[in-house]
């Protein structure tokens, strides 16, 4: 059975919504990491 | 929940944005932004080395993107491009400037706050770079694009030094001339075995516009100074023995290859252009192998 236009755009929005929450997820981590390798550094000074 | 009329654009699917960003491309540019990074004489966190090569990568992709808007024009006009998100209709112009726009400045700001200013304004330059003065200014305008290409694909051993030791030296300035100038000869020992539609596109290509026998000329000039670029990190004692014997080695091989497609001609019949695909084929095998070879050393003789 093929899609409709409206559930083509639905699925499309909604995989776009959950890889850009993984993206977004991931720099948050990432984000928190450089803090961290940041401040270490800033100790070995 | 809102009613999606039929007047609603369907969105692009996320895998072409990362389709936009030409990840093929991305393997050479991260596998020598991190020679680069890892020839330097500091040691750098991984967690900082490893964002310092994202955003070299992002910033690549941007650029990737930013070229494939500014092309869709042309993308469409050529086989090989007619494929791509932007002439298959499948993305609006719009997004694809919004998402190349985007990633750039994310990719600046973020080298810029996590490692240094420096390499933030050379991935920004690089960027920059490959966008006005390649893509919009002079590729459709001189059959030496390739080499103005071939400069902004070079920049990434470049940052990745500067992503470590926050200045600019010898090393990594002898890394970029290296890519700069093996650019040219990769590309035109491509150019004369394959048959491709740029010329019906507008883009003057060297084998169109000057010739067979001026690209072979060419291809022969430009591996005069990369040999010397290639050889000259460890003739400077900037680089250990193995960088040296692999740089020798490699290099002599690429010379006399390249000096074979240089000095032949093309057979009137049946010319299965051999000495052009063993020079294309191995030009890729040298870059990785003779980048690779500057990590091991330092990694073994940490020269």
């Amino acid at each position: 059975m093929s899609e409709t236009p409206e559930e083509l755009i639905r699925r499309r929005q909604r995989d776009r919504a959950r890889v850009m929450g993984l993206v977004l997820g991931a720099l948050a981590i990432l984000i928190f990491l450089i803090a961290i390798a940041k401040i270490k550094a800033g100790m070995g000074r | 929940m809102t009613s999606v009329t039929l007047a609603t654009p369907v969105p692009a699917d996320w895998r072409d944005f990362v389709a936009l960003t030409k990840p093929r491309v991305m393997t050479l540019v991260v596998f020598t932004g991190l020679a680069g990074m890892l020839a330097a004489p500091t040691r750098i966190d991984p967690v900082l080395g490893f964002t310092a090569i994202l955003c070299i990568a992002l910033g690549a992709g941007a650029a990737g993107a930013l070229n494939q808007w500014y092309e869709a024009d042309l993308d469409a006009k050529m086989k090989r491009t007619r494929g791509r998100p932007l002439p298959a209709g499948r993305m609006t112009r719009e997004a694809a400037l919004q998402f190349g726009v985007g990633l750039s400045a994310f990719s600046v700001l973020l080298m810029g706050f996590a490692l240094n200013w420096l390499a933030a304004a050379i991935l920004a330059g690089s960027i920059l770079f490959y966008v006005l003065i390649y893509t919009v200014w002079l590729k459709r305008l001189t059959p030496q694009n390739i080499v103005i290409g071939g400069a902004a694909g070079a920049f990434p051993p470049l940052i990745g030094w500067a992503a470590a030791t926050g200045s600019v030296a010898t090393l990594p300035v002898l890394l970029f001339a290296l890519i700069f100038l093996w650019t040219p000869p990769h590309f035109w020992a491509l150019a004369l075995f394959v048959e491709t539609d740029y010329a019906a596109a507008g883009v003057p290509m060297l084998p169109v516009v000057a010739g067979e026998r001026e690209t072979r000329r060419q291809i022969g000039l430009y591996t005069l100074p990369m040999a010397a670029s290639a050889v000259l990190p460890w003739a400077l004692g900037l680089t250990g023995a193995i960088y040296g014997a692999v740089a020798l080695a490699g290099t002599a091989w690429f010379a006399y290859l390249a000096a074979r497609v240089a000095t032949r001609t093309r057979a009137p019949e049946g010319d299965t252009m051999r000495p052009e695909k063993r020079l294309f084929a191995f030009s890729i095998v040298y870059l990785f192998v003779l980048f690779g070879a500057l990590m091991v050393d330092k990694l073994v003789l940490g020269a």
